[in-house]
């Protein structure tokens, strides 16, 4: 999923690297309002484990690999603005140190799992979460649903990017479907890491999980009633 | 360290990055799968920092394959470690500052 240099052209790369750079701006002001003292280490911890994952390709159908993107599992375990900024920690860290997605696609590459992974991903998350039962086992399954929905849309800003600014002229419905149909057999991979790493911290510090931290709150205040 | 989920999440990122990461898949990745099929690989430019001695998650010099790309992990895990924690310290105390 991380894009390289040339395939997509300058001008577009550039609007994205701005679009990135408005979101990660407003993600900094955001994680300032969230971070205490018992999230700011999770969040350090996030950032390097998501980092780990990524470089554990798994197997998917004939002759391609995927890995974790960890935008959904970002966002749930410590929020959406903080999963902004460990994404794109990580991501920079690939392209600078490993050659990992292109420096001028850095942009693109922030914007589509950064920003789409992650948002998409905790859109998914809070829906999933409304419709199943109030308890434990529904944030690991909301967790999993939410990995799965945030491959593809991380995506389809590729092919968003690729509509916009690709260098070569290949129909665009053939890479649509080819980048969806492919990142939905990752997204089961995610949603099994996602699923599973989530139900580890939940089952160590539920205290310090963001998207149940809500749930939480609401039997305290049933609890006092009593 | 107070809260040991943090421990034993860094060691086991440790773990994964400098030792399981030899078993990955090193088959295309989905990307790059669609851009060879559908036929725009051939686009793709090399990165700017491809002489860095980490390049493609390979310490330079170290011919052992598993060390070299063990040894890159763990100085990614490192790393990342060092910028995540620093800037969420640094935000988190910035917070402190203004309330």
């Amino acid at each position: 999923m991380h894009i390289p240099d040339g395939f997509i052209d300058i001008p577009t790369s550039a609007t994205f690297a701005a679009l990135s750079a408005v979101g990660v701006a407003a993600s900094l002001k955001g994680a300032a309002r969230s971070l205490d003292e018992k999230t700011a280490p999770l969040a350090g911890l996030t950032a390097t484990f998501i980092f780990a994952v990524q470089m554990l390709n798994f197997p998917v159908a004939a002759g391609t690999s995927g890995h974790l993107l960890g935008g959904a599992l970002a966002a749930i375990l410590v929020g959406p603005y903080v999963a902004t900024l460990s994404l794109t920690v990580v991501l920079l860290m690939q392209a600078l140190l490993f050659a990992d997605g292109g420096l001028s696609a850095a942009g693109l590459n922030i914007f589509n799992m950064s920003l789409l992974g992650v948002w998409f991903g905790y859109g998914a998350f809070l829906l999933a979460k409304k419709i199943l039962p109030k308890n434990k086992v529904s944030i690991t399954a909301a967790a999993a649903f939410a990995g799965l929905a945030s491959v593809p849309a991380a995506a389809l800003g590729f092919v968003l990017q690729y509509a916009l600014g690709a260098t070569a002229t290949f129909s665009l419905t053939t890479v649509l479907t080819a980048m969806v149909g492919t990142h939905l057999l990752i997204g089961i991979g995610e949603a099994i890491i996602t699923g599973l790493s989530v139900s580890a911290v939940m089952a160590s510090r539920p205290d310090l999980v963001f998207g149940y931290r809500g749930a939480k709150k609401k039997l305290e205040i049933r609890e006092g009633q009593k | 360290m107070k809260n040991p989920l943090v421990a034993v999440g860094l060691v086991l990122s440790l773990v994964l990055a400098g030792g399981v990461s030899y078993y990955a898949s090193s088959q295309p990745d989905g990307l790059e799968k669609v851009a060879g099929d559908v036929g725009f690989l051939d686009s793709a430019e090399e990165s700017a920092v491809k002489d860095s001695p980490l390049a493609e998650y390979g310490v330079a010099g170290i011919e052992n394959e598993r060390l070299s790309g063990g040894l890159a992990g763990v100085i990614g895990v490192a790393s990342t470690a060092a910028i995540s924690f620093g800037l969420f310290y640094a935000l988190r105390r910035f917070k402190k500052e203004e309330s």
